[in-house]
């Protein structure tokens, strides 16, 4: 079959899972200069989906693609490590502030500037934010098809692909045609271990803003081997809205922060009849969670 | 997340070791190799940052698989399906793991595919995957076979076989033990006998004990040499698994190292290459084939205890008896202690020979591409000396110390030690061969003996004992008692010019020596960094008590007693 195009959406966030005594401030907020930052593991698990496709189909790239401050360069650098092609990173202090809709949209914009791929696969969701919104929101944008929940690509064509969804009650299997996009469930085969040559051979990629503080030698060393730059696209570059960006794109307001302690359950099982609808959005406008 | 080797600093120490500049030197030819490979180091940092990398890489996952897997593949096993050989399920996840980030072919050259790593770094993931699980630790290790064919093998034959290692993920194994042949393999009767039709060498026979047989690629010795039965009859043949010429007719069942497949092989006609010269096979190629053998059982060795140890702590830390965790009595720490203690001594001393194994095999493959000044061809010689002396030290010494330190570990975890139910009876078990395979305990004081008689231990004691600082008098003061004492001793045995007699105290001279070279080598490890002051003090002291003891029995030992030894055994 021909060689695919995929795009692979990554995030770096805070390591949520080993967070120390002084993860929050007094304000509720969290103490980003504390906790330390990894790659999205569900982001990780799609990675993997995507390596793997590369295995089995001959001259297919793997491009990831990430929004996020100078420092989401890391992951850049992972994910070449890991085996991606190529690493694009969109970056822009005036990105800062974005809520799902404006992170899909930014996204939305920066692959319309890849313009040529098959595929784009994400993680189902982020640590951090735990939305689970950014990938459908995005392929919304884009007018195309989207799979969620996967934990499996079990046949791939020149136009269709069939993936494994992971739901409550079972797996599902659903064919989709391409292009579409996939959100990879954490279930999903761990991502896996950074390849030694790569490594030795893109541990000096750095973005441009990197190389801004570089020292000679490493531009120099940037002159000769082009593959060490990751692309850094700000909002000229993507071609963005300045009102559908960071703050003034995001209606998501915080209206007060809480320290709650869970003693439900995290997750609601509803039926699609109307009245239990009906009943979960009462619920959500008396918490004030909607509304 | 869990990682053996950033939880180890010790490894990052000895790769900063000051004489890694000149290996990593020789070894990367001046840095040469940057403009054809993209994954060749620019400069000495970028070399020892690329052996850190890399490193951490093997060191997670050490952690989170290969450990992982460590008690199913223990209970597992590999076992035979249609004549060939199948790994426990977790042997092939973990080797499928290492292969696919690249870790095999670690040192050989990048026109192979390989990392053209020095052998330092190799050894140190050795080590830890030794750690992790020791029976896997040789299915890993014997990447070793690669080595031998690039050093002796024909250009054709290094094309064809060594990138399939890093490539393929190619296994290997050393195929030359025999059911008359073990130690002695001068005995080995294996027949190569030349197919003029095919133009090529056929094998027939038996192969017994072959660790990771029905491998890839096997190194195979055989007996090429009509009529003959000694060394000089026999030649090193590269055996191609392709060929499905050879037949597993039986694995063992084993104490330890359970995961590591040990094979009766039948070779029926098989087909094979000669590597180098017909005739070479045991007194050369064998012989290099050992050595790294030996320095990878020291890893090895040195992963077991280092295992013990831990789960040694963490079981004196947790187990409350009479009121207070065990760890609080001084007979259990005495015993915690005493291991971490030698731990350190031992890898002060498997990376110093590291080193010199290192710097002679640099000097040999840069003489390939240049002719050496008179002052690297002295320094080669030197190295190689050192090297040759103290491979079976470390293999000697590693590998007894591993063991005591597995038995104490046990006896800490007490009763439950004894059941199935924690790691250490998997890791007691495991550490028993090491002092036995690749040459026994016994057989190594043969070898090391030589750094006795030939003063090659004497030398180095003394080069070692002018770098020691003004700060570490007393110890040094120490020091210079052992070695007078054993002097003495030495010139006891030697002065009745009698090999049984030499032979019987032969480990005795040889345990004095090593204690002496490891207490000085930690000394000088703790000049470098403070972290080793104790473990250098504490390990003078038992070195004194117990080449004191061996001195003991020396001196009151009278000659005559020889003979007395073999009257109490007689029929």
């Amino acid at each position: 079959m021909n060689p695919l195009k995929i795009i692979v959406l990554a995030k770096q966030v805070p390591d949520t899972r080993n967070l120390g005594s002084d993860a929050m401030k007094p304000d509720g907020t969290v103490n980003r200069a504390k906790i330390p930052t990894i790659f999205n593991p569900d982001d990780l698990s799609a990675l993997e989906m995507a390596l793997h496709i590369k295995d089995r189909v001959p001259g297919t790239s793997v491009t990831v693609l990430t929004m996020g401050p100078p420092k989401a360069a890391d992951i850049m650098r992972d994910s070449l490590y890991l085996g991606a092609d190529k690493a694009i990173m969109i970056s822009d202090r005036r990105f800062g502030g974005a809520d799902t809709l404006a992170t899909s949209y930014t996204i939305a914009q920066a692959i319309k500037k890849i313009k040529d791929y098959d595929l784009i696969l994400g993680g189902r969701q982020a640590i951090d934010g735990d939305t689970a919104q950014v990938g459908p929101q995005t392929a919304e944008k884009l007018h195309i098809n989207q799979v969620t929940y996967a934990i499996e690509i079990s046949e791939i064509t020149d136009d269709k692909i069939v993936v494994k969804r992971k739901l409550d009650k079972g797996i599902e299997i659903v064919e989709a045609l391409m292009p579409c996009l996939i959100t990879v469930h954490g279930s999903a085969p761990e991502c896996r271990m950074p390849v030694a040559k790569r490594v030795m051979k893109y541990k000096y990629a750095r973005s441009k803003t990197e190389m801004t503080k570089a020292e000679d030698w490493l531009q120099e060393l940037h002159k000769e081997r082009p593959y060490l730059k990751i692309e850094e696209w700000n909002v000229e570059d993507i071609e963005a809205e300045k009102e559908k960006i960071g703050l003034a794109g995001s209606p998501t307001k915080v209206k007060s922060i809480e320290n709650v302690v869970f003693t439900a359950n995290e997750s609601k099982v509803l039926s699609d009849s109307e009245a239990d609808i009906e009943n979960m959005i009462k619920e959500l406008i008396d918490h004030h969670t909607i509304g | 997340m869990s990682n053996f080797y950033n939880d180890t600093p010790d490894f990052s120490f000895h790769l900063s070791h000051p004489l890694m500049k000149k290996v990593v030197a020789l070894k990367e030819k001046n840095f040469n190799e940057a403009k054809e490979f993209d994954y060749a180091p620019i400069n000495h940092e970028d070399a020892l940052d690329s052996y850190n990398k890399v490193l951490e890489i093997v060191g997670e996952i050490c952690a989170i698989t290969i450990a992982e897997n460590a008690e199913s593949v223990d209970t597992e096993g590999p076992k035979i399906v249609n004549n060939e050989v199948v790994y426990a399920k977790g042997t092939t996840e973990n080797y499928q793991a290492l292969y696919k980030a690249g870790m095999i072919g670690m040192t050989l050259p990048r026109k192979y595919a390989g990392l053209n790593f020095p052998i330092m770094p190799y050894v140190m993931a050795g080590e830890m995957i030794a750690r992790a699980d020791a029976g896997f630790a040789n299915i890993w290790g014997l990447q070793d076979c690669a080595e031998t064919i690039y050093e002796f093998g024909s250009e054709e034959q290094k094309e064809t076989y060594l990138p399939r290692f890093n490539e393929q993920g190619d296994t290997a194994a050393m195929v030359l033990t025999e059911p008359d042949a073990g130690s002695d393999l001068q005995a080995v009767s294996l027949k190569a006998s030349w197919d003029e039709e095919n133009k090529l060498w056929r094998l027939n026979g038996v192969k017994r004990f072959i660790t990771n047989g029905d491998a890839d690629i096997s190194l195979v010795l055989a007996r090429s040499v009509d009529g003959t039965s000694d060394a000089r009859g026999l030649s090193m043949f590269i055996y191609d698994r392709k060929n499905k010429a050879v037949k597993v007719r039986h694995l063992e069942h084993k104490l330890g190292i359970v995961g590591s497949p040990t094979t009766e092989l039948v070779f029926n006609n098989a087909p094979a290459e000669l590597v180098g010269s017909e005739k070479f096979g045991l007194i050369k190629y064998v012989m290099s084939l050992m050595n790294s053998a030996r320095l990878g059982v020291g890893a090895q060795s040195v992963g077991i205890a280092e295992a013990a140890y831990r789960e040694a702590v963490k079981y004196a830390r947790e187990r409350t008896q009479f009121g207070q965790p065990i760890i609080q009595f001084p007979a259990v720490y005495e015993m915690i202690t005493n291991m971490k203690v030698k731990i350190d001594g031992l890898r002060a001393l498997l990376y110093e020979t590291t080193r010199f194994v290192d710097l002679t095999k640099a000097y040999e493959e840069t003489m390939k591409s240049r002719k050496l000044e008179k002052e690297e061809r002295m320094e080669m010689k030197h190295y190689g000396k050192l090297a040759n002396v103290f491979t079976p030290l470390i293999k000697l010494m590693g590998s007894e110390a591993s063991n005591s330190i597995a038995y104490d570990s046990l006896q800490i975890h007490g009763g439950t030690g004894f059941m199935k139910d924690f790691p250490i009876e998997r890791i007691y078990r495991d550490a028993r061969i090491t002092s036995i395979y690749e040459g026994t305990s016994q057989l190594q004081v043969v070898a090391a003996i030589r750094g006795v008689t030939t003063g090659v231990y004497i030398d180095q004691i003394r080069v070692y004992e002018a770098e020691v600082s003004e700060e570490n008098q007393k110890l040094k003061e120490t020091l210079q008692e052992l070695t007078t004492q054993y002097t003495k001793a030495v010139e006891k045995v030697e002065a009745a010019e009698n090999q049984d007699y030499l032979d019987f105290h032969a480990r005795r001279l040889v345990e004095m020596a090593g204690n002496i070279l490891t207490s000085y080598l930690l000394i000088l490890d703790s000049q470098r960094n403070k972290v080793y002051e104790k473990s250098a003090k504490l390990f003078v002291e038992l070195a004194a008590a117990e080449n004191q003891k061996n001195n003991d029995y020396i001196y009151r030992f009278d000659i005559s007693e020889l003979d007395f030894y073999k009257q109490a055994i007689a029929e």
